[in-house]
C-alpha cells in the first residue's frame, strides 16, 4: 500500500523522525484555516503540496509555496481538482516553510536480487536523484542493509560515510543525519514497510535534519498485525469496480476491453490475458476486458460475485472462464458457474466459454454439459476457449 | 536423478494437524511421497491416521529429525506464524525447507531467508506450489496425476500456470518441476533451479516460465549465457498486463528492468532462450527440441 506524503509524514512523527508542521486540506477554506494554524503569529511561507501518490509533482506545478493565508487559498485553488500523471487531486497538505541549507536523498527498501535491503544515501538530493544515478552513480551511495540487524548506529555511520557526508558537509551533520537515518529504519521495521523515501532530507539554515518529504510504502501482507493500517486506504481513488471487487476479496483489475476474464491463479490469469489479446487480433481487435483471479474459489458466491463485477462492465461482450484445476476440483467449479448463473438470472447476459482441465476435469465438463445453459460454450483447450470467447466477443 | 528431491527424500510436515496441512498429507502420501512425520508441539506423542498409514506428530522439528532422519520439511502454518516454523526447522539444520504458505510479511521472510543462508539451508518459496519430482516424491500441493517422469526440468515462478505447461507436455514427463513461489523474496531463485538442472544428469531440456515484475528473468538470461548448456526454453506471463506503478524513484533506480514481459522476452532470447508467446507455444518449443535429441 502507497502512503500519501501527510499519511508518510504523520507516521515518521510517530516514530521521531523530525518533521515540520503538516495540515491536510481538501478545499481552499481548509487550506486558508492551516495556512493560518502554520503561520500563526511568526509569518513567513507554507508549502502548498498536492497529494498523490505518483512522483513529479514539483513539475507537474502540484507543490506550490504561499506567502499568506490568502496566497495558500488561492493555491490550493489552482492545485486541487488537478491531474497530475492521471491522479486526480483530491487533497493538499499545507507544510510549513523550511530555510533550507542543503538537500539530501535516503531510501531504504527491499533488494530483490540480493534478497535483502538496501539503503541508498546522497548529499545531493532534490528532484532529479533519478538522473543523479545514471550520469553520477558515484554521487549515490548504495550500502546494503542485513534484515535482521536494520539500520543500526554502526550502519548509519557506515551509509553517511559511504555517502562522503564528513567531507562534503560536516562530521557534525553526518553525525546528525545517521541518528535520523536511525528513525527511518525504525519506520521501516516497525511499520512493515517496503520502501521509506525522504527527498529531501534538508539541513535547514538553523543546522537542523528534517525530512521534508516522505514516500512510504507499507507491506500488505503485514496487515494482520496492523489494524491500524486499514484506516489508511485510499477508497477514493479505486475504481468503482476494483473497489466493489476488493469488498468481496477479489482480486480484480479493470482493463479496457471486450472479453471479460476469470481464472485460478494470477500467472495463469495473467497468461489468458496474453492468449486472449493474441485471439482478439483475429477478431476484430477485442480485448481482456479484466484481470480477475479467483484463486481455490470455486463456490457459488465467488463465481457470481466475480461474474457480476465483470458483467457490470457495459464494454464486456463475452467471458472466458479458465480454470486448471489443481487443488481445486473441476467439478465444483461447473457447479459454482452452474448455480451462480442461476443467482445472477437474467443479469447474466453476456456468453459465457468455459475452459476446465485437470483435477475431476470430466465430472465437470459433464455437469456443463447437462446443465446445457444457452449462454455457456465448452471448450477443449485454453487456446480454443480464447478464440471462442474472441469471436463471441466480436460478433 | 531430479533435483532437491529424490525417492529417499523423508519428509515432515509442519502445520500437519490443520486443515490445510492434512489435506495435503493425504495427497503427498497418495502419490508416493515418504511422509515420516507431522510437527505440531500441542500434540506431540500422537498419531495421525491417513488411511492404512499412520504418521506420527513430534512436538518439535529437532525431535522429528532424530526419530524419523527426516531431510526435508514441508510447512503449512498460517503467515502469523510462519516465521516461527521455518526459524525452528533452519536451527535444527533439516537441509530443505518448503514454505507453502501465502500472505507471508516480507520482512519476516528477508529475516529468515538471511538465517537460512547462514546456516546453509536451502529455502523454496514463500507462498509457492513445492515441487515434483514425478515418481519419486511430491513435496507441496503440485497435483500428482498430471504427468510422470521424464526429461524436462520445469521452473516457474507460478502454481497454476506451472501445471498447465506440465500439462501441456504431459507426454514427455518431468525430472523435476518446481515452483519457486512469487514473493518479492524467495529461498530459491530460478538461477538455483537452472544451475541444477544443469547439473542433474536426467534434466535434457529446461522449462523456465517467469512473469511481469523485478528482474529476475534477466538474471537468469545472464546467468544462463555463462552457465547453461542445456537447451532453455522460455515463457513470460503478462505481456498484456498494465505496467504497474513505481513509487518514488528507489524502486526505479535499483530494478535493473523496466519489468516489462517484452524486456524479459528479449533479455532471454539474448541468452540462446526460445520464448513462447502462449504456453501453447512454448510447450511447442520444447517438443521440437525433446523429440530432436
Amino acid at each position: 500500500m502507497d502512503l500519501f506524503e501527510y499519511q508518510a509524514r504523520d507516521i515518521f512523527e510517530k516514530h521521531g523522525v523530525p518533521v515540520l508542521g503538516g495540515v491536510v486540506a481538501t478545499t481552499p477554506d481548509e487550506a486558508r484555516a492551516g495556512a493560518e494554524q502554520l503561520l500563526g503569529d511568526t509569518g513567513g511561507v507554507v508549502v502548498v503540496k498536492a497529494q498523490v501518490k505518483v512522483g513529479g509533482r514539483g513539475k507537474a506545478g502540484g507543490v506550490k509555496l504561499a506567502r499568506s493565508v490568502d496566497d495558500a487559498a488561492e493555491k490550493a485553488t489552482e492545485i486541487l481538482g488537478m491531474d497530475i500523471k492521471g491522479h486526480t487531486v483530491h487533497r493538499v497538505m499545507i507544510a510549513a516553510g523550511a530555510k533550507i541549507a542543503q538537500e539530501f536523498y535516503f531510501s531504504l527498501l527491499l533488494d530483490r536480487a540480493e534478497r535483502r535491503y538496501l539503503a541508498m544515501c546522497s548529499v545531493e538530493g532534490g528532484m532529479e536523484i533519478e538522473e543523479l544515478a545514471v550520469e553520477r552513480p558515484e554521487a549515490l551511495a548504495r550500502v546494503a542493509v542485513d534484515p535482521r540487524v536494520g539500520i543500526d548506529q554502526a550502519k548509519a555511520d557506515e551509509i553517511v560515510a559511504a555517502a562522503g557526508f564528513p567531507e562534503k558537509t560536516t562530521p557534525e551533520i553526518a553525525a546528525k543525519v545517521a541518528d535520523v537515518l536511525q528513525k527511518l529504519w525504525l519506520v521501516y521495521r516497525d511499520e512493515d514497510a517496503t520502501l521509506v523515501e525522504v527527498n529531501p532530507l534538508v539541513l535547514t539554515e538553523d543546522g537542523e535534519i528534517v525530512a521534508l518529504d516522505g514516500k512510504v510504502t507499507l507491506d500488505e501482507n503485514a496487515g494482520f498485525r496492523h489494524a491500524e493500517h486499514a484506516e489508511l486506504e485510499d477508497a477514493a481513488a479505486a475504481d468503482p469496480l476494483e473497489a466493489r471487487a476488493k469488498e468481496k476479496d477479489l482480486n480484480y483489475v479493470k482493463l479496457d476491453g471486450e472479453v471479460g476474464i476469470i481464472g485460478n491463479g494470477a500467472g495463469l490469469v495473467m497468461s489468458t490475458l496474453d492468449v486472449v489479446a493474441y485471439a482478439g487480433e483475429k477478431h476484430g481487435g477485442v480485448k481482456p476486458a479484466n484481470f480477475l483471479d479467483i484463486g481455490g474459489g470455486a463456490s457459488a458466491e465467488v463465481m457470481a460475485a466475480g461474474l457480476d463485477i465483470i458483467l457490470t462492465d457495459p464494454q464486456v461482450k463475452s467471458v472466458f472462464v479458465n480454470v486448471f484445476g489443481g487443488i481445486t476440483a473441476c467439478d465444483a467449479v461447473a457447479n459454482g458457474i452452474v448455480a451462480a448463473l442461476e443467482i445472477l438470472g437474467d443479469e447474466a447476459s453476456k456468453p459465457l466459454v468455459v475452459r476446465l482441465d485437470g483435477n475431476n476435469v470430466v465430472e465437470g465438463r459433464q455437469i456443463l454439459a447437462d446443465a446445457g445453459h444457452p449462454l455457456v460454450t465448452l471448450a477443449d483447450t485454453m487456446d480454443g476457449g480464447a478464440d471462442k470467447a474472441a469471436e463471441l466477443a466480436n460478433a | 536423478m531430479a533435483i532437491f528431491l529424490t525417492e529417499a527424500s523423508k519428509v515432515i510436515v509442519q502445520g500437519m494437524t490443520g486443515s490445510e496441512g492434512t489435506k495435503h498429507t493425504t495427497r503427498m502420501l497418495a502419490s508416493g511421497t515418504s511422509v515420516v512425520g507431522g510437527v505440531n508441539p500441542r500434540k506431540a506423542g500422537t498419531s495421525v491416521a491417513f488411511g492404512d498409514v499412520d504418521v506420527p506428530v513430534f512436538g518439535s522439528v529437532s525431535e522429528a529429525m532424530s526419530a524419523t532422519g527426516a531431510d526435508v520439511s514441508v510447512i503449512f502454518v498460517p503467515p502469523a506464524h510462519t516465521k516461527g516454523a521455518v526459524v525452528e526447522a533452519i536451527e535444527a539444520g533439516i537441509p530443505l525447507v518448503v514454505i507453502i504458505t501465502e500472505g507471508v510479511p516480507v520482512a519476516d521472510t528477508a529475516e529468515f531467508f538471511a538465517l537460512a543462508q547462514e546456516k546453509g539451508v536451502r529455502l523454496i518459496g514463500p507462498n509457492c506450489p513445492g515441487l515434483i519430482s514425478p515418481g519419486k516424491s511430491n513435496v507441496g500441493i503440485i497435483p500428482a496425476d498430471i504427468t510422470g517422469p521424464g526429461r524436462v526440468g520445469l521452473v516457474s515462478k507460478s502454481g497454476t500456470l506451472t501445471y498447465q505447461m506440465m500439462y501441456e507436455l504431459r507426454d514427455f514427463g518431468f525430472s523435476t518441476a518446481i515452483g519457486i513461489g512469487g514473493d518479492p523474496i524467495i529461498g530459491t531463485t530460478h538461477i538455483d533451479a537452472l544451475a541444477a538442472f544443469e547439473a542433474d544428469p536426467e534434466t535434457e531440456v529446461i522449462v523456465m516460465i517467469g512473469e511481469i515484475g523485478g528482474d529476475a528473468e534477466e538474471r537468469a538470461a545472464a546467468y544462463i549465457a555463462e552457465h547453461v548448456t542445456k537447451p532453455v526454453v522460455g515463457y513470460v506471463a503478462g505481456f498484456t498486463a498494465p505496467e504497474g506503478k513505481t513509487m518514488g524513484h528507489a524502486g526505479a533506480i535499483v530494478s535493473g528492468s523496466s519489468g516489462t514481459a517484452q524486456a524479459k522476452k528479449e533479455a532471454l532470447e539474448a541468452a540462446g532462450v526460445k520464448v513462447g508467446k502462449t504456453p501453447s507455444e512454448t510447450a511447442a518449443l520444447a517438443r521440437e527440441l525433446l523429440t530432436q535429441s
